[in-house]
Formats: structure tokens, C-alpha cells, sequence
């Protein structure tokens, strides 16, 4: 029942940095039947230290290298991709159609801005967020909030990208929170089997 | 008379705009997102809009990092 429930829902991803790469290999393992991912980015070698691509995908745009990533893991799973900078005003364009959306940007204020404009915008849609990725270690202080259709992945103590480095296990776990709590929102009421 | 901002008690203060409460409670702008009484405030209607008596604010506060 699980299984042909997520392979029937679809999930929206805005960024494929260290959140987003790894929020999408986790929900494409998970058998989320269409993954719709936008990135205006191409993978740069120092991003291999938290994000979800390999050395021979340098230079390539992140949203081909993620699809070619999926497609090696399940080629069953339907990716649409948004080549393409969000911008303020209409960053919920992409996501009309699916059933729940992952914000994984990078800058505070663009996370702001995103978050604002789908809760305003699409009112139904659940998005799950996250903030504080940056540093490592202090697990214990990663919790998930959650107000109305917002849930934030978060750790308020932590600090700013700006100030601290990003590495993959701690990024990684903010990663799969969300993935986690993207199953959560599309199973519920499922008794689990 | 009083507000709640993220669940914790704050005086209410009569006029009060949303531009002015982040102010007083030291959040950065534009890192936030805004909701009162569970309604998400538009970041351009935080200096025409007002903080009624009673009512619970939530400032949900991001930090840099994807």
C-alpha cells in the first residue's frame, strides 16, 4: 500500500544544492513515481563535498546530472526539469501540480521570499523547509516545526553558511528530514503496511 | 492586554506594526516569515500592518545554508 502510494504521488524540489541533491536521490530510492526539479546551476567540483553528483558531472547542469542520477537508481520515476533562477513573483509557477514542495535554496533571504510567496500562492500545498544546515555535529538540536502547511526542518542556534562550513553529514541529515517528512505528508492516513 | 510571539507572552503595544515588532524583538528582515492568528503577512504589508491585542504571532526566522 505504501509503495503504490508513493509511486503515485509527485514531489516538487526548488534548488539541487546539498539539501535538494540529497532530498531527491532519497525520494527517487524511495519510489516517488514524479520529482519535478529546479536548479539554474551547473555542479562545480567543490560542490562534490555535500551534494549528491560525481567528478565526471563537473560542468554539467545540475538538473541533467540529477535526472541521469535517478534514472541510474530507478528509470521508472518521471522527472520534469525546470532549467531555470527562481524569481520573486513567480516561484511557485513550477510547482502547481504537485503534491508537496521541498525548499532547498541556499541564502536566508531567498529561502524567506520562496516560503512566503508558496504558502501565499498555493495555500493547499504543504512545503517543507529547512534552516541551519551549516556545521556539524549538535544533531540533538535538529527539530521539525511545523505551522499550518509549513514544516521547517531547523536548528535556530545554528549558524550561518556566511559564518560556518557545509559538509555532507550534517546537510545530509536536513536532507533526509525533509525526504522523511515529505513520506509523512504523502502517507498519511496509511496504516504503514 | 497581550500578544504571544512564538508561543512566548510580549506586552502588546497599541499601533504596532509588524515592521516595528520585529524591530523590537530583534529579528533581522527580510530573514523572516511572518504569520498572525496562523495568516501569512506579506513582507510588503509589514508596515501597514497591525498587531491586534491577543492576537499569536509567529516569526519563523532562516538561516543560510542549502
Amino acid at each position: 500500500m505504501v509503495r503504490e502510494r508513493l509511486a503515485r504521488s509527485s514531489v516538487g524540489i526548488a534548488g539541487l544544492g546539498g539539501l535538494g541533491s540529497n532530498a531527491a536521490m532519497a525520494l527517487a530510492r524511495a519510489g516517488i513515481g514524479r520529482l519535478v526539479l529546479v536548479d539554474f546551476d551547473v555542479v562545480e567540483q567543490k560542490n562534490l563535498d555535500r551534494q549528491a553528483f560525481g567528478l565526471g558531472q563537473v560542468g554539467s547542469k545540475k538538473t541533467t546530472a540529477m535526472a541521469e542520477n535517478i534514472a541510474a537508481v530507478d528509470p521508472d520515476i518521471k522527472v520534469e526539469l525546470h532549467d531555470l533562477r527562481l524569481e520573486g513573483g513567480r516561484m511557485e509557477v513550477p510547482f502547481t501540480d504537485v503534491d508537496v514542495v521541498v525548499e532547498a535554496l541556499d541564502s536566508a533571504e531567498t529561502k524567506a521570499v520562496f516560503i512566503e510567496e508558496i504558502l501565499l500562492k498555493l495555500p493547499k500545498k504543504p512545503i517543507v523547509a529547512a534552516s541551519g544546515v551549516a556545521g556539524y555535529g549538535k544533531s540533538e538540536g535538529i527539530r521539525l516545526r511545523r505551522t499550518g502547511n509549513l514544516y521547517l526542518v531547523h536548528d535556530d542556534d545554528a549558524p550561518s553558511s556566511d559564518d560556518a562550513v557545509l559538509l555532507a553529514p550534517r546537510v545530509g541529515l536536513f536532507a533526509h528530514m525533509q525526504a522523511n517528512t515529505v513520506l509523512e505528508i504523502l502517507l498519511e492516513g496509511s496504516d504503514g503496511d | 492586554m497581550g500578544i504571544k510571539v512564538n508561543t512566548k507572552p510580549v506586552d502588546w503595544v497599541e499601533g504596532e506594526t509588524v515592521t516595528q515588532l520585529l524591530s523590537r524583538m530583534t529579528y533581522t528582515f527580510p530573514l523572516v516569515v511572518v504569520k498572525i492568528d496562523g495568516e501569512v503577512i506579506p513582507k510588503s504589508e509589514y508596515p501597514n500592518t497591525y498587531i491586534p491585542d491577543d492576537s499569536e504571532v509567529e516569526v519563523i526566522h532562516l538561516i543560510s545554508g542549502g
